[in-house]
């Protein structure tokens, strides 16, 4: 550039008028010939594009830089399983016990086809009153002998006193042959085994039934009598029935079962099959149970209940039903669309915003770190070149030093101590500018100084100090602008390749870190081969952004290495 | 000449012990919650001491129970002078054997790639040169500022994307395939060499593009020098004139920069190694640091840092040597 002027000046005197029109400032004829350098237009552009894309496209973009879709998605769900009861659950009469050895006595009684087992010291008889419903009497024996071909003597078993006239009447009975008889509102039962004959008072025990009882609040309890009542009308086919003092209707399904209702409302299902919940601590409703046993019944394999789709799927004896629920997921990994133009990322973001975010981040990471560079090296380099001797040594030997400093492992190691400290991303961006301008100044201070070396020896440089100017007035007011143009050149230079060392720390996980995007740690999901075999929409635009970016800044200097450089004809 | 070398050794040796010195306190500036929880996982590891033992090892082991200072001068600097710079955390062998494990392959892959950059950059910048502003001159600058501009690790992904995954050819990574064992030597080194393809094309690709605009910038200030017009003017063929006035004055420089980069060949890819998963000292480097493997990664940036003085002090003697001009003070 000072050439340039110096050329003009010597020209000036002998100008005519034509050459005249020709003459440009130095800074127009630099303009001139980096406009005409094809590449750096295109470098232009490109960078006009990326910041364009970056800063403003964040701020149109609808989405927000840590913005995650989900949306709903319909999952089958266990909800509830149906098993047809094929056990006999036992319902105990007010007041009595029926434990559960007892339980399986009687299976094995009603098994082998007699109407009376023994358990614990306790004489039980079986009186059938349906299919699959009986009572189960208990017996207390109170009369016993031996049958002759004639008659038979009963003798009292202990010595209380009998109710009158119970000997008589039974006496009569077993000469009758009957097996159970009434006396005094009691009911007696005659059991034969080979000559011995006893006799029994019989008082109600427990109800067996295989019916499964499902009440309007899950914890009422069905009474004997309740139950004796009821299941007693559905097998005589009647409408409703009494029980407790109350009336009650029926309604009754042969293929599910019955419905028993009280006063216009369900009260009770009765059926054969029985409906748990997959889910703890659910209560299933009896309108909910109700149309899942119909539906079963009617082969379904699926039914509403209450606005909610449910799935049958049966499983031999077992239906299980499922609940179509609507689950929150996250779009990851969505393909490209109108909504999203590049898709969605791992962590369902729209990947086009996270990369205009991710933009302005490397962008501004590479200015700052390349500001922070230039800085250090304006003011070490200028130092040394101006005032050359030991300044000049020892600034030097620090430069060689930095030069040494092998800076990639020395970064990866910052990085990798900074995540086993758990550093906060925000905090972590900034030591990154740090280190990173810190790491790259000595390369601006080596040119600034071999420049500043060159100019201090020319005249305008003794005019300065004729002029009695201070020493960082000469620096500064007039070396420094100088220097300027190779300032420039090295400080694009500089840009592509902060960016592309700030977007490969991030793609090792060392540098920008999530929630905070970056070119670098959107392209670091292909570590997942998974992701780089089959989503190649969430690294590809961000690589081009990457080498686009750098291409343009390089495009850009390297124009302007040319436009810069006087001997340089076009 | 030996003189101005000596005193090119000595000042390296300065700048050396500097740089050390340097790295060591960023060493022991990482917080000692750190090396605490390396003592504490080395003490999980069943069969193994306990953590107070672990962590009084290790502190004593690297003098970080003394001050920085002392801790350089009493510990680490007069061992590493011995050439034994301690065992590796990481790899539970000493630094130095690791080293000699696996830098051969590093060397290997720097040397072909370095082979096949001079091949290509230096023709091509030429080229470039001599039809300046012409479309191979702007294909050659812009195939060079792609290179150039391209990220290592998405230049490997593409590369690992379409000759692995679309087209199935080679293995995504790995420095062996999966028979090695099972094949006979020549089979091995076809087997090695297959595995080397992607890394060396990221390698030369990635770092062709500067050598390309050196040679080319350096071929154009030949070529308008005066006597290539001289040449000209006596009427000697144009390719006379490039071959051999023109291409031997562009090896100077040419010659001192690559010289001075051989040094650099034994370095290693750090980040193509990793992505390759080729066993070579980048790689390795890599895990040792990620894991805060503090005395692999002293000897790694140690070693680093002389590999660079080796280089500029190589590039300066070349200067020297090949361009009889030069004269040294």
């Amino acid at each position: 550039m000072a050439e340039d002027k110096k050329n003009n000046a010597s020209r000036a005197g002998t100008l005519d008028d034509e050459q005249r029109v020709k003459v440009l400032s130095p800074s127009m004829l630099v303009f001139k010939r980096f406009i005409r350098n094809r590449l750096a237009i295109v470098g232009v552009i490109f960078i006009l594009f990326m910041f364009l894309f970056s800063f403003v496209g964040g701020w149109i973009s609808p989405y927000g830089e840590d913005e995650v879709f989900t949306h709903y998605q319909g999952l089958e769900k266990d909800y509830a399983s149906v098993t047809v009861s094929s056990d006999y659950r036992y319902t105990p009469f007010e007041g009595a016990q029926f434990p559960s050895i007892a339980q399986s006595k009687f299976i094995l009684a009603l098994n082998t086809g007699k109407t009376d087992f023994e358990a614990q010291n306790q004489n039980y008889s079986i009186e059938e009153r349906g299919e699959d419903l009986y009572v189960i009497n208990g017996l207390t024996q109170v009369l016993k002998g031996i049958s002759n071909k004639m008659n038979t003597k009963l003798q009292p078993v202990s010595d209380a006193s009998l109710p009158e006239g119970l000997l008589e009447a039974a006496n009569q009975a077993v000469g009758e042959g009957l097996e159970r008889f009434t006396h005094q509102d009691v009911e007696y039962v005659v059991s034969k085994e080979g000559k011995e004959v006893r006799v029994g008072s019989a008082a109600p025990v427990a109800l067996a039934s295989k019916k499964v009882y499902d009440a309007k609040d899950g914890a009422a309890q069905m009474s004997f009598a309740f139950r004796l009542a009821a299941e007693t009308a559905i097998n005589e086919g009647r409408l409703s029935f009494e029980a407790d003092g109350r009336t009650y209707q029926l309604e009754i399904d042969p293929e599910v079962g019955a419905t028993v209702t009280l006063d216009g409302e369900i009260y009770a299902l009765i059926s054969n099959m029985v409906v748990n919940s997959y889910i703890s601590g659910q209560n299933l409703t009896l309108e909910f149970k109700d149309a899942a046993k119909e539906a079963i019944a009617a082969d379904a394999t699926e039914f509403t209940h209450e606005g909610q789709e449910y799935a049958v799927y049966r499983n031999n004896n077992v239906w299980d039903i499922k609940a179509e629920t609507q689950t929150l997921v996250v779009n990851a990994y969505e393909a490209p669309s109108g909504a999203h133009w590049l898709g969605t990322d791992g962590n369902g973001m729209d990947l086009l915003t996270r990369i205009m975010y991710g933009g302005r981040v490397s962008l501004i990471i590479g200015f700052i770190v390349v500001f922070i560079a230039a800085l250090l090296g304006v003011v070490l380099g200028g130092m040394a070149g101006y005032f050359s001797g030991w300044v000049d040594g020892l600034i030097m030997r620090i430069v060689d030093i930095f030069n040494c400093i092998p800076s990639t492992p020395l970064i990866i190691i910052l990085g990798s101590i900074m995540d086993a400290q758990r550093v906060n991303p925000q905090i972590r961006m900034i030591y990154l500018m740090l280190i990173l301008g810190f790491l790259s100044w000595p390369g601006v201070a080596r040119i600034v100084r071999g420049q500043i070396l060159s100019l201090r020896e020319q005249e305008f440089m003794t005019a300065t100090e004729a002029c009695g100017l201070s020493i960082s007035h000469r620096i500064f007011r007039h070396l420094v602008p100088n220097v300027i143009p190779q300032l420039i050149v090295i400080c694009t230079m500089d840009l592509g390749s902060t960016i592309i060392t700030e977007s490969t720390l991030s793609f090792l996980g060392l540098g920008v870190k999530f929630p905070f995007a970056s070119w670098g740690n959107i392209i670091s999901a292909v570590s997942t081969v998974h992701v780089m075999t089959n989503y190649w929409f969430v690294w590809i635009p961000a690589g081009l952004c990457i080498l686009l970016t750098v291409l343009g800044f390089n495009f850009i200097g390297d124009g302007l290495r040319d436009a810069f450089d006087p001997k340089m004809k076009r | 000449m030996s003189k101005y070398i000596i005193k090119r050794l000595l000042i390296s040796v300065v700048i050396l012990f500097f740089v050390t010195l340097i790295l060591y306190s960023v060493m022991r500036c990482i917080p000692t919650s750190y090396v605490e929880s390396v003592a504490r996982e080395r003490a999980s590891i069943p069969g193994g001491k306990s953590y107070q033992e672990w962590l009084t090892q290790l502190n004593a082991a690297y003098g970080f129970d003394r001050g920085i200072l002392a801790g350089y001068f009493t510990n680490w600097l007069p061992t590493a002078i011995r050439g034994d710079f301690g065992d590796s955390w990481y790899f539970n062998i000493p630094v130095v054997e690791k080293f000699n494990n696996v830098i051969w392959n590093s060397f290997a892959l720097g040397a072909l790639s370095f082979v096949l950059e001079l091949l290509i950059a230096i023709p091509l910048g030429i080229l470039a040169a001599r039809k300046q502003y012409s479309k191979t001159d702007y294909a050659v600058t812009v195939f060079a500022l792609i290179g150039i501009s391209l990220p290592t690790f998405f230049f490997a992904t593409i590369l690992k994307y379409v000759l692995s995954v679309k087209l199935g050819w080679l293995d995504l990574f790995g420095q062996v395939g999966r028979y090695y064992e099972q094949l006979d030597t020549w089979g091995k080194i076809l087997d090695v060499a297959k595995h080397y393809i992607m890394p060396v094309i990221t390698l030369v690709i990635v770092s062709i593009g500067s050598l390309m605009r050196y040679t080319r910038t350096n071929m154009l200030e030949v070529l308008n020098a005066d006597y290539i017009r001289t040449a000209r003017a006596k009427g000697v063929s144009e390719n006379k004139v490039i071959n051999y006035h023109a291409f031997r004055n562009t090896l100077i420089p040419i010659v001192t920069i690559v010289g001075g980069t051989i040094p650099s060949l034994f370095a290693g890819a750090l980040i193509t190694e990793t992505l390759f998963q080729i066993e070579g000292i980048g790689w390795t480097s890599y895990q040792a640091m990620i894991a805060g493997d503090i005395p692999f990664s002293m000897f790694y940036m140690t070693f680093s840092a002389i590999l660079t003085l080796l280089g500029t002090l190589i590039a300066d003697i070349l200067y020297a040597v090949v361009d009889p001009r030069v004269r040294v003070a």
